[in-house]
């Protein structure tokens, strides 16, 4: 079929899903499948991420979401009855890879005409018989706790390079994965990940849980984002009972978004100071938000804001005073923070271990169709907030933060201007905080699809969602890092391995979320 | 330079007082210092947050005697947190062989305590003692930085002859 054509009058048009967010969804035909993603691709848009599940007796489906300046685009691809493989999108769209080879690990479907077809969640733990993702997965017979030592690395030839091996414990304290660097003395020729060491088989966990019970798992899929992905969810349920929140629950959800992003930024801050070998950053950005967690624990109940969201709104609410104290921290960390950025800004050992470092130039971000804080620092003008201004943010406008260089100094900047730009955000919402409920009841239909899409601190975090006689049939939290673990291997490129914790940290990338 | 330290100055002494420790002292090796090595078995990566913050300026860990180490050899006490994902229970297993004895393992969240609520999948092993004697357990999700380091106090407190 004609690509246009498919575009403007396919055999199945696009329909709207409800929502805070434009979402159009349709079905499309195998034939079909990189046709339309190659249209999407010509019309600018990013794959934000790609799924599959078993839909009925060995009837599977193929998700993917795909983002536009205007929308977001769920094409789903049923496939015939029995049939075990799909047309892959790695070549449109390159971060398609790992997602599909993760597809074949977790459902046993085969990407077709994608080039890896190595394991990627799968380790050596179970055969490749046993699919988790199925109906009725084979039963477990011979599950192990063998360590992963086969893997095919790819390497590069040659007599003069050496290759380090990293992980998966590493020296600080981070998560698990492994990484291999090939050097020629310092600098990095290629760096190959290894992730899923944090696997826990959180999708499979989902399937026949109840809708509502489940929302504490969701809050743990990745812990630093947990308002993002408790937010997705219950954006995905709220729009299949097709409610719409209250104004005051959507604007005391955007402070603990934005709370989010603060805490993470301020922590990833002092962190590459302390990386750079400044430990002075670390410890001024450290007390400042050690202050706001404990604000948060006195005020809000937890220090990561966990389990506060709930499907119809909040399971809190705040009181007049505590807005006042909340407005007068705020005003406070916002004056200390201006005069570290002055002083960090112009420290000429930070400088230069930031400046032209990591770099993701714009045109290569293009290709990797990077988005969140990583894309913004590399030029792209994708955030959410900004572009489709859902509740609370059309009454409370975000201002976009961007840079251009696309190196550490530059993930550096965008940080430190979304530090600002969220603390200013905070005033402006708690000087105007909007009255009325902020919870409300919600009659879930027992059958229905929905998908809650939110701007986390990294990037876009959604939640797509299936349920069948009131519970869960499928979920798949999916986290911006899928897309942004690829780009890390280029970002090192004619580095040094002595960089690599700067450029690792600039990005911090979940592992968790990765894994599931 | 001079602004760098009138902002530490400023800063001033943020710290808490230290928590007290439920179990009586006693004079043995390490009980007044010890290493610790820290392995995520599959944790949600919350817990490894409260762990980060326990190095801030808040909590006074080194002056409880206490410091994170890169490697194994040089650790006294294994951290863990996470449910011991299937993936992660060979490398756990190294880190824990390559320490020096006297050793000692303190499990860190509901998750690596019980499992949590990823107690029942196919990829996790469930509590860190299915594969690891444990000395200590800090149960939250995620535990605070001072109940943390409390358990950490016990551990050293009652010393770490094997
Ligand atoms: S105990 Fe809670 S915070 Fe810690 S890893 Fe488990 S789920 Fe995450």
């Amino acid at each position: 079929m004609n690509e246009e054509a498919l575009w403007e009058n396919g055999s199945a048009p696009f329909r709207v899903i409800a929502g805070p967010l434009p979402i159009h969804q349709r079905d499309v035909l195998a034939k079909d499948w990189q046709t339309l993603a190659q249209t999407l691709r010509r019309r600018g848009a990013r794959l934000l991420g790609i799924w599959g599940e078993e839909r009925n007796d060995r009837q599977y489906r193929i998700h993917a979401l795909f983002l536009t300046a205007d929308s977001c685009y769920w094409c789903n691809l049923a496939l015939a009855q029995g049939v075990e493989g799909f047309p892959s999108l790695a070549e449109i769209f390159p971060t398609a890879v790992r997602q599909e080879r993760a597809i074949a690990d977790l459902l046993g479907l085969r990407p077709q005409g994608n080039a890896d077809q190595r394991p990627w969640l799968r380790h050596a733990a179970w055969p490749s018989t046993f699919l988790p993702l199925r109906a009725n997965p084979v039963p477990l017979t011979e599950l192990s706790t063998q360590g992963d030592t086969d893997y095919a690395f790819q390497g590069l030839p040659g007599d003069d390079l050496h290759e380090i091996p990293v992980g998966p414990v590493h020296a600080g304290t981070i998560e698990p994965g492994h990484f291999r660097f090939t050097c020629l003395g310092e600098q990095i020729l290629r760096l190959e990940e290894r992730l899923g060491y944090t696997h826990k088989g959180i999708e499979r966990l989902l399937q026949g849980q109840d809708p509502f019970a489940a929302l504490v798992l969701l809050g743990r899929v990745s812990g630093d984002s947990t308002v993002a992905y408790a937010w997705a969810y219950a954006m995905a349920l709220e729009s299949i009972a097709g409610v719409h929140l209250p104004e005051r629950a959507q604007a005391l959800r955007g402070l603990l978004l934005e709370r989010e992003r603060l805490a993470n930024h301020l922590g990833d801050l002092g962190a590459l100071g302390n990386d750079a070998g400044l430990a002075f950053a670390l410890t001024q950005l450290l007390a400042i938000k050690e202050e706001m967690l404990r604000e948060n624990e006195r005020i809000f109940g937890h220090r990561y804001l966990m389990d506060l969201i709930c499907p119809g709104g909040l399971t809190m609410d705040l009181g007049a005073d505590t807005c006042q104290q909340l407005r007068a921290s705020g005003l406070r960390w916002q004056q200390r923070l201006q005069d570290l950025e002055l002083l960090l800004q112009e420290h000429a050992g930070l400088r230069d271990r930031l400046v032209g470092t990591g770099t993701i130039a714009p045109d290569r971000a293009v290709d990797w169709g990077m988005g969140g804080l990583a894309g913004r620092a590399s030029g792209q003008a994708w955030d959410l907030r900004v572009q489709f201004a859902p509740a609370p943010y059309d009454r409370f406008p975000m201002e976009i933060s961007l840079a251009s260089s696309g190196d550490v100094a530059s993930r550096w900047a965008v940080r430190f201007a979304e530090v600002f730009a969220s603390l200013r955000w905070q005033e402006k919402l708690l000087q105007e905080l909007p009255t009325g409920a902020c919870k409300m009841p919600l009659p879930l239909p027992s059958v229905g699809e929905g998908l809650g899409i939110v701007e986390g601190w990294r990037g876009e975090i959604f939640v797509a969602l299936r349920l069948e006689a009131g519970r869960i049939a499928r979920c798949h939290p999916h986290d911006p890092s899928w897309s942004l673990w690829p780009v890390l291997e280029e970002a090192v490129l004619q580095d040094i391995v002595a960089d690599f914790p700067l450029i690792n940290k600039s990005f911090n990338l979940s592992y968790s979320g990765h894994d599931l | 330079m001079y602004r760098i330290l009138r902002e530490a100055w400023r800063l001033g002494k943020v710290g808490d007082p230290m928590p007290s420790s439920s179990s009586p002292k006693k004079a043995t090796p390490f009980s007044r210092s010890a290493v610790i090595r820290h392995v995520d078995a599959g944790s949600c990566n919350a817990c490894e947050l409260e762990i980060q913050a326990l190095g801030g300026p808040h909590y006074g860990l080194e002056q409880a005697g206490l410091r994170f180490a890169a490697s194994p050899r040089h650790a006294d006490i294994l951290l863990v947190t996470g449910p011991l994902s299937r993936h992660m229970a060979a490398a756990l297993q190294d880190t824990y062989d390559a320490m020096p004895k006297p050793k000692k393992v303190l499990a860190v969240g509901d998750c690596a305590c019980t499992g949590g609520i990823f107690h029942d999948s196919y990829a996790v092993l469930g509590p860190v003692e299915t594969l690891l004697p444990v000395h200590e357990r800090c149960l939250g999700c995620p535990p605070k930085p001072e109940q943390i380091l409390s358990s950490l106090q016990n551990l050293l407190h009652e010393g770490l002859e094997q």
